[in-house]
């Protein structure tokens, strides 16, 4: 009580540190091109697996490229990536959920026995399944990975909306004499909001997280387009040779993800008034 | 401010209790001082943020996080000074020599551990006993209190019983250890008024049976009245008034204090009651509402039948109080007549019409000019809607409204609730229960309905806010003449507000009839048990709480 | 009770049926003919048309799936396209592999996270709570893979004290075999204690405000009696259900560890299934996995009244 008064020390840290770092990235997405010295793909074979200098000022990977360039490309690849799929889980993940809230009755049976069918593949596997079934490319993944959150958006979705209009207030609308819709519309719906916008906090750094894992794996981005997991994929054998190829993609990774997850603590403390 | 002459009978005594929200903080308890003897009783009492719950807490160290007592604060407990105890010598005598009962029975036991273990965990603790003592005295104990089959309660879990039952468990258990000092923070508010006289009667006879004071927290001082002598009022952190209950009832010193009084139920604050014989407006038959099971595995569980049958008839302007324990059906039936459930068989009908069930806008047009107002004004208003748009939001039902005079009427509406129109920007977590449940009325009545049901709408406010609410509606309703069914489980309440009453039992109607007949000359025995239990203040005090009071001290 | 288990346990049957659908029309979408690809390019028609009647794929789809469905309850679950293998005995080699991996892993990463969060819960706001949160939201945050790689630099190449890469069984020679899975386990427990941690922390705050638990207070306990005998059970439960979440979960994530340190793992059999699109293979594996997960969380509801016994009334 006292803490949250004097404004908890983790929790603007929290707030101000996730900000830093999502608005970073995104300036990166953005104007990443710009940036970058090189063009990502041009070879430089004679400064290969070199450390940093002054021409590669993060060094270069086993073709010379540039990894400074590549980083910044792999940020604009990740967070469109990342973007993408969000919209596309949250959409119709949204559009399944408050279908299924607000019909109930056989709708809500049918699209919840397909949703618990998806949920009860563990993590990754459902999206390196459809991986295999999609095949490998930047559209592949996010399809991929949209398929495999929408559950999840579906699930608090319409767990949110179920829990709503059992409050009083929808009930007051009801017999207020507001048609279902407009109560739906008016009391219902807006209250739903905070709960998906934390979920679409979290579920931003899931996808970098995922995004990463499946181009490590070779099932993502498909080289030489350059992301930060396949980066890391294409590195491994030089490992002993030239370890900032493995450091630095890993610590853009973590640093990017470090910041997501701080923002989604602060947006939840700030729309949960519980906390 | 009253400073008590402690003399040397005291057993437990506060000077200058003070709790601040962090060492240099807001006080929220100001200088208390207070006196108990060996086997005495005292109560304290006051509404919510009045602070006595945490002098209460004070007592044992145990004020959550940030509150602290000053460092003048004095409590002293048999000689023994308890403000800047070391922990380890104040948990020897807390639960040993003073032990806590606390308000919600449903939170305050703990659900993963069975009775057993928390009856027995105080005895191992604190007494040196064998393992077959312990349970022996638990079972006498949970016989003593007549818990069937105490040796299968033992092994249960707390959520296998009752609030009521839970709530005597609780007593038991911290009665086991026959401590000095009893602390009773509201320990039956949470409770039925059948349950809450139960439970109090056993605290009573518990705590003399082996002569422990009680400190009492409550912020009914009707209640209070009739098991407590010592009473001291606290408002906003300070007592603002000590004495008697006798005198602290009948002649008040303070403000505060004969406002509390004045707020208690008496029958004439809603006024004399003419006789209404208007027109029947809702005519309810034969209603039988049923929940359905939960679904099982193979088939569901069986349906729980929540009306049973009800004949009923509201006439035009009335007040109708339908009066019962939870559980007993009157919320369902009120739910039914606006419409948000359905009756299993039966019919309601509203000024003659059947009230079509089911979602067509017909039935929509025809639930318009009833409305309700719910108990809980936190969850019954939209948190992201302004005040204005909470009570215009009716008025956009009707095309003939434009803007201008939709504005103008909410106006009007809002004077006559008495909220201020600065109030109209702002959002519903920003306003007060009481002013909340101000604009949950302005809602329902801002089309000029003609029957509004009202749902226990006073029970979650402190006492003073409860009687201003009544009041309002009463006035309202002299001013436009709706009839209202008033569903409440406070006789208290209903006593002020009500025309005629319906009492119901297990989702039967069991009696029926004009206020005074009812309050005065109950015919069925479940009425006459519910009146004895509600403890009302203004004819009863003389005799039966007197007597009351002299077998509890 | 016995309601209670039964019914949990019948409750699991049709999500095992429709995750076995999904299954089989996901296969059913891989690009492709699995005739053509079991003879490889130089097959002619005639032998292509014979091969797919002999696989049943002339069948009608309903037809194929309960053909399908009936083998692999028979424990039949095909044979692989590439090897010509068994594909069960191939999956159950593999699973002994990764389960031990994951599962040593994941009580490890319990039993240090769950204490670690609860303390920091009970003390919240101190320095030992943001010690705490501030640890266990940085471990949320890196890429297994990434610290994997790390590990694997720090003390694989550059410390030179553990192996690098590689798997030896158990069964062989016990003292290599934990010799190799050290650094494996080791970033899996880095990486699970985060979640743990901040689950345990966030649901023993919950309970530590609930009145019961100044109740045992007030009934003379020490502190660290009314957090182990009281508050350990309530917080606990929800930290199983997400335990449970993470051990189910692990044995697919699992694959980028084994992709690091070349552990011939159940996931890396998924993922070298699919770069050859050996659909017999792809198809057991998941179906395997997705059904360990399900009854593993089938597990932590049957031991979950134990911790809270009103989710069985």
């Amino acid at each position: 009580m006292i803490a949250r008064a004097l404004g908890r020390p983790g929790l603007k840290f929290n707030a101000i540190f996730g900000i830093a770092v999502t608005g970073a990235l995104i300036l990166l997405a953005v104007f990443g091109p710009w940036i970058a010295p090189y063009d990502p793909l041009k070879l430089d074979l004679p400064s290969r697996l070199s450390g940093p200098s002054p021409v590669h000022l993060l060094g270069a990977d086993e073709f010379g490229r540039d990894v400074l360039s590549r980083l910044a490309s792999g940020a604009r690849t990740s967070a469109w990536i990342a973007f993408a799929t969000v919209i596309f889980a949250l959409i119709t993940g949204t559009a399944l959920g408050v279908l299924a809230g607000f019909l109930r009755g056989w709708v809500d049976r049918v699209i919840m026995m397909v949703n618990d069918a998806f949920l009860a593949f563990p993590g990754l596997l459902l999206a390196l399944g459809l991986m295999a079934v999609i095949g490998a490319s930047r559209e592949g993944i996010i399809l991929a990975l949209g398929l495999a959150y929408m559950p999840i958006v579906v699930r608090v979705v319409r767990a949110s909306v179920m829990s709503i209009r059992e409050r009083e207030y929808v009930e007051a609308s009801r017999v207020m004499g507001n048609s279902e819709i407009i109560t739906m519309a008016r009391h219902v719906l807006p209250n739903c909001v905070a709960p998906i916008i934390v979920l679409a906090t979290t579920m931003f750094g899931w996808i970098i997280l995922s995004e990463s894992a499946l181009s490590f794996l070779g099932l993502g981005v498909p080289p030489p387009a350059p992301s930060w997991g396949n980066m890391l994929s294409t590195a491994r054998p030089y490992i002993g040779q030239a370890p900032h190829l493995i450091i630095l993609p890993g610590l853009c990774i973590s640093i990017t993800l470090l910041g997501i997850n701080m923002l989604g603590d602060a947006v939840r403390d700030w729309l949960d008034p519980k906390m | 401010m009253l400073v008590p002459t402690g003399d040397n009978n005291t057993m437990l005594s506060a000077r200058n209790l003070s709790i601040s929200v962090g060492p240099s903080g807001k006080r929220i308890v100001d200088e208390l001082n207070f006196d108990l003897a060996p086997g005495d009783m005292l109560a304290l009492v006051g509404e919510s943020g009045s602070g006595k719950t945490m002098a209460a807490r004070s007592i044992l160290g145990l004020l959550p996080a940030p509150l602290v007592t000053t460092p003048d604060s004095s409590i002293r407990f048999e000689g023994q000074e308890l403000t800047g105890l070391a922990p380890k010598a104040l948990r020897q005598i807390r639960g040993a020599q003073i032990g806590m009962v606390f308000q919600e029975p449903m939170v305050s036991l703990n659900p993963a551990v069975t009775i057993g273990e928390q009856m027995a965990e105080g005895l191992r603790l604190h007494r040196a006993m064998s393992r077959a003592e312990i349970k022996d005295r638990s079972l006498a104990m949970l016989e003593r209190i007549q818990i069937k089959d105490p040796s299968k309660c033992l092994a249960s879990y707390p959520h296998e019983f009752s609030g009521g039952m839970r709530q005597r468990i609780m007593l038991a258990s911290v009665m086991l250890l026959k401590p000095r000092l009893l602390i009773a923070d509201e320990p039956t508010t949470a409770l039925d008024t059948l349950v809450q006289r139960d439970v109090l009667d056993l605290m009573v006879e518990l705590t003399r049976e082996n002569g422990t004071a009680v400190m009492l927290i409550s912020h009914d001082l009707g209640m209070v009245s009739h098991y407590v002598n010592n009473v001291t009022v606290m408002c906003e952190g300070k007592a603002i008034e000590q004495g008697s209950s006798t005198q602290v009832l009948h002649a008040p010193q303070h403000d505060y204090t004969r406002g509390l009084v004045d707020a208690l139920p008496k029958r004439s604050a809603g006024g004399s009651r003419r006789a209404v014989n208007g027109p029947p407006l809702v005519e309810i038959s034969n209603v039988v509402i049923d929940y359905p099971g939960r679904p099982r595995l193979f088939a569901r569980a069986e349906a729980k039948r929540a009306v049973d049958g009800v004949d009923l008839t509201i006439r035009r302007g009335e007040t109708l109080a339908l009066v019962g324990a939870s559980g007993s059906g009157k919320t369902t039936l009120g739910r039914a007549i606006v419409g948000l459930v359905r009756p299993s068989s039966g019919t309601i009908s509203f000024l003659g019409k059947a009230i079509a069930n089911g979602r067509s806008a017909d039935a929509r047009a025809q639930r318009r000019d009833m409305q309700i107002v719910f108990q809980d004004p936190y969850s019954s208003l939209d948190p992201r809607q302004s005040i204005a748009e909470i009570v215009t939001e009716p008025l956009k039902l009707d095309t003939e409204l434009d803007r201008k005079r939709r504005t103008a009427r909410m106006d009007e509406v809002i004077e006559e609730v008495g909220l201020t129109r600065d109030l109209l920007e702002r959002f519903p977590h920003q306003l007060s229960g009481g002013q909340r449940q101000r604009v949950a009325i302005a809602r329902a009545i801002v089309r000029r309905p003609g029957f509004v049901v009202a749902d226990e709408p006073v029970s979650a406010l402190d006492m003073t806010v409860q009687k201003q609410i009544l009041l309002l509606i009463r006035s309202l309703q002299e001013r436009y003449g709706f009839a209202c069914l008033f569903v409440s489980h406070d006789l208290g309440a209903v006593e002020q507000v009500a025309d005629r009453v319906a009492v119901m039992q297990d989702g039967k109607i069991v009696e029926i009839g004009d206020r005074d007949d009812v309050f005065d000359r109950p015919r069925h025995a479940y009425t006459r048990a519910l009146l004895d239990a509600a403890m009302l203040i203004d004819r009863r005090f003389a005799d039966g709480a007197g007597a009351r009071k002299a077998v509890a001290q | 009770m016995v309601r209670f288990v039964l019914t949990r346990i019948a409750s699991a049957i049709p999500t095992l049926i429709l995750v076995s659908v999904a299954v089989f029309v996901m296969m059913r979408f891989v690009p492709g003919d699995p005739a053509t690809l079991m003879l490889g390019d130089l097959a002619q028609p005639g032998q292509v048309d014979a091969m797919r009647h002999q696989m049943g794929l002339d069948q009608p789809v309903v037809v194929q799936y309960l053909i399908w469905a009936g083998n692999v309850l028979s424990g039949d679950f095909g044979r692989s396209i590439g090897s010509g293998q068994e594909v069960l005995p191939l999956i159950l080699d593999r699973f002994a592999v990764s389960s031990t991996i994951v599962f040593v892993a994941v009580l490890v990463a319990s039993a240090i996270a769950v204490p670690a969060g609860m303390l920091a819960a009970w003390k919240q706001d101190s320095l030992r709570d943001i010690a705490v949160v501030a640890t266990s939201t940085i471990l949320l945050s890196i890429p297994s893979f990434w610290l994997g790689l790390m590990l694997m630099l720090i003390f694989g190449l550059y410390l030179g004290w553990l192996p690098v890469v590689g798997y030896v069984p158990f069964s062989r020679d016990f003292a290599q075999a934990a010799l190799y899975v050290i650094l494996p386990v080791v970033t899996l427990v880095l990486v699970e204690s985060g979640p743990i941690a901040r689950m345990a922390r966030a649901s023993t705050i919950e309970v530590a405000r609930l009145e019961y638990i100044t109740h045992a207070r007030a009934k003379g306990l020490s502190e660290s009696a009314v957090m182990w005998r009281h508050a350990f059970k309530n917080a606990f439960a929800p930290t199983l259900t997400l335990i449970g979440y993470v051990l189910g979960s692990l044995l697919s994530s699992i694959v980028v560890i084994e992709t690091v340190f070349t552990i011939p793992g159940l996931g890396r059999l998924l993922v070298d299934a699919i770069y050859a699109r050996d659909y017999p293979v792809i198809q057991g594996s998941m179906l395997f996995i997705a059904f360990i997960y399900v009854v593993v969380n089938l597990l932590v509801d049957l031991v979950y009244p134990l911790l809270d016994p009103r989710v069985a009334a």
